[in-house]
């Protein structure tokens, strides 16, 4: 991925930036608060009234019992919008330090931090600087921070933004998002355009209890393709935080999409997202997901096999270190003939983290030769760590195939004592270990990103 | 002083008695040959030689340059130049050959090794020991055909270059071709790195290939026969009946 032909920097990203914040919205959330964040983001009216119907959702909306206990999660406590002032684009030496320094601690090379800084990133809740390839530009490839979108293609964002994928009333934290969203990317793909180079963004959030509730619209016409990686990263706070994404992929007939994350919120972050794609004839969706840090996290990446032959992938890997709970998992809806999907979840616990592996798989009732393959790993570290797996399957036509296997275990102390034997200490043989059980997942990743996520565990490993 | 010391070797595995009462000196640069039936504990030795936890001295010690080792750390025994090739060698899935032994060296010598140069370093000694290269990036022992697995062993020894190594049936498992490249590669090992040996084998014929200047036989626990390699050669003729009988 270094060798990735990137523009210099400076080329790219202009004008500086001062980040000091002109508007800190209060705690607490109303219907002022969301008028406020609409006109301060000089909105159309009719994105405002989408915010109020969704504020009206989610105050009749239950938190969901079936999950982790969330009921330290105080709502009256959260800011909800936070902007910085006038951001634009900025040079590379405009970055902040603070971001800076995060690459540095994950040890990522010069030229791949070149290559995260020419991108559209998430600096305090909105993307504060943004690089368009002129590439794409010249194919029609749109790829801008949410926020534009709403302005400047405001016909495909009423047709797609929280309608037929994630409609607001889909849960309480999606109908939360609807009303508070603020910033993420769109990404528009026309017919038959393969973007070559993945798309990323980089989301910070280091406000005390700053919600981030960035919305990801991704539409891949039909034949086209693209990657879109979203990684985040995020100081440690003492007060409660939240965090609520609703990501939207749309894969057109015979499109390919691939969706890769790592997250690694601060531990004291509720992390409860909704991610979805609808996936059409043919088509091929790709979730490939590292889950690190944040206190509580809910996510579970859906994919609605909607056409023919389309195909799911779910790669997920989940780490819960001390006082963490990750409920993670994937669901995908096979509703077409000949669709299959293939799930990989693999989840490491520590110090008493405990992981939960949630999944559903729905083979519908006309899709006849479906097929769906899950496979979950468990790695415990220690006996105080917990993990489960709840993976339904729901089969409404014989004429379809759904293979389960699960795997539970303990790190082996005779692959330990192998390790050893050659030298190697105590703890970086169990280091060896996971880092090999991650391993089908890292290698997906693009390399700089394989290289945070091992950096991520290893310090997790420390139990930093 | 004797690179290797065994005296009065009592070991347990969850309760049950294997060894009981060995003695066994190995002095620097020697090579010396391990049989006996099966069951009779010589894998027990050899995860005792290395600190297996789970196998228990209840009696006796281990002296290894004069010092007592039996309290010591498996790793720390490796790193002081100690070496088993394992009978049964573990799969380590997603950790390739080449990390494995990059890590392996880095822990040997305490400090990083840059990873360009080891790939070179490990690149020719593969070459020279008739490894394919492919093997180099596949998971440790994952998937390997049981001469495979051997083979590994003896790149790892090869690359860490140990002062003392048990090698554990390392000949089983091996067609002709292969049993006699790595008896190759453990010789130049003996010549060029004056590697000291305690070979275990059911077979005559590694022992043709790697000569021993010792023969113990063990059984139930005991070493109940020494002798030149003119024993192996008896051995192979009569079976155990005759050492038992004795
Ligand atoms: N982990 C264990 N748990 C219980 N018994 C064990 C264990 N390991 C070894 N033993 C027992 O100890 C005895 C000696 O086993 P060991 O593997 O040392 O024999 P060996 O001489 O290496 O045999 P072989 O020639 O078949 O390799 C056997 O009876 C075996 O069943
Ligand atoms: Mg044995």
């Amino acid at each position: 991925m270094s060798t990735s032909p990137v523009e210099p920097v400076e080329n790219v990203l202009e004008q500086p930036v001062d980040s000091k914040y002109v508007f800190r919205s209060k705690k607490g959330l109303n219907e002022d608060i969301i008028k406020e964040i609409s006109s301060r983001k000089q909105e159309p009216s009719w994105m405002l009234e989408k915010r109020l119907a969704s504020y009206e959702i989610f105050k009749k909306k239950p938190i969901p019992k079936w999950g982790p206990d969330l009921s330290a999660l105080n709502f009256d406590e959260i800011i909800f919008y936070i902007r910085p002032e006038d951001y634009k684009s900025m040079k590379w030496e405009d970055v902040p330090d603070a971001i800076k320094k995060t690459y540095d601690a994950l040890g990522i090379p010069e030229a791949e931090k070149k290559y995260l800084a020419g991108l559209v990133a998430q600096y305090e809740s909105e993307a504060v600087y943004t690089n368009l390839k002129k590439a794409w530009d010249s194919k029609g490839v749109i790829f801008t921070d949410m926020d534009s979108a709403v302005k400047e293609h405001p016909g495909l964002v009423k047709e797609y933004f929280m309608t037929k994928c994630v409609p607001a009333a889909d849960n309480k934290f999606s109908a939360l998002h609807g009303a508070v969203w603020s910033g993420g990317s769109f990404v528009y793909v026309p017919k038959g355009v393969k973007v070559d180079i993945p798309l990323q963004t980089y989301f910070r959030m280091n406000t005390k209890s700053s919600g981030q509730f960035e919305h990801t619209l991704i539409i891949v016409e039909p034949g086209a393709e693209v990657h879109y990686i979203e990684g985040c990263t995020a100081p440690r706070y003492s007060i409660s935080s939240l965090h609520s994404a609703v990501v939207e992929i749309f894969v057109k007939e015979g499109a390919r999409a691939r969706y890769t994350t790592i997250q690694n919120w601060s531990t004291d972050v509720y992390n409860l997202n909704t991610k979805r794609s609808i996936v059409y004839e043919n088509g091929i969706m790709e979730w490939v997901g590292g889950s690190m840090g944040s206190g509580v996290t809910m996510l579970y990446p859906a994919s609605i096999l909607r056409g023919r032959g389309a195909r799911a992938e779910h790669l997920n890997i989940a780490f819960a270190g001390k006082g963490q709970y990750k409920d993670t998992g994937a669901k995908v809806i096979l509703a077409a003939p000949d669709t299959s999907a293939s799930i990989i979840s693999k989840s490491i616990s520590k110090d008493g983290g405990k992981s939960v592996y949630r999944g559903l798989v729905r083979i519908g009732s006309n899709a006849t030769g479906a097929k769906a393959h899950v496979e979950c790993q468990s790695l415990m570290l220690d006996d105080k760590s917990s993990v489960d797996t709840i993976p339904i399957i729901e089969q409404f036509t014989p004429q379809s195939s759904v293979g389960h296997e699960a795997t539970v275990g303990k790190i082996d102390e005779e692959q330990l004592f192998y390790l050893m034997s050659r030298g190697i200490s105590r703890d970086d043989a169990v280091a060896l270990v996971v880092r090999g059980f991650i391993e089908p997942i890292a290698k997906e990743l693009p390399m700089g990103y394989a290289v945070e996520l091992n950096r991520l565990i290893q310090l997790e490993m420390k139990g930093a | 002083m004797s690179l290797l010391e065994i005296k009065n070797l009592h070991v347990e595995i969850e309760g049950k008695k294997i060894i009981k009462g060995l003695d066994l000196t190995i002095n620097p640069f020697e090579v010396h040959a391990l049989m006996g039936p099966n069951g009779s504990g010589k894998s027990t030795l050899s995860y005792t030689i290395m600190g297996h936890p789970k196998y228990k001295v209840t009696d006796g010690d281990i002296l290894y340059n004069g010092e007592s080792i039996i309290n010591l750390g498996v790793d720390e025994r490796a790193r002081k130049g100690i070496f088993l090739g394992f009978q049964y060698p573990m799969e380590v899935s997603g950790v390739s050959v080449e990390n494995f032994l990059r890590t392996a060296v880095e822990a040997k010598e305490q400090k990083d090794v840059p990873i360009l140069a080891f790939h070179k370093a490990l690149n020719k000694r593969v070459e020279a020991m008739s490894i394919p290269r492919s093997f180099l990036d596949r998971y440790l022992n994952e998937g390997f055909s049981g001469g495979e697995k051997k083979r590994n062993e003896i790149l790892q020894m090869a690359v860490l270059l140990p002062k003392f190594a048990v090698l554990d049936e390392i000949d089983s498992g091996l067609d002709i071709d292969a049993l006699r490249l790595v008896s190759e590669g453990i010789n130049k090992l003996i010549r060029e790195d004056r590697l000291s040996l305690l070979l275990i084998t059911h077979y005559q014929r590694i022992l043709d290939y790697i000569k021993p200047q010792f023969v113990h036989i063990m059984v139930d626990g005991k070493v109940v026969k020494s002798g030149g390699y003119e024993l192996a050669q008896q051995l192979d003729k009569m079976g155990y009946e005759w050492v038992k009988e004795e």
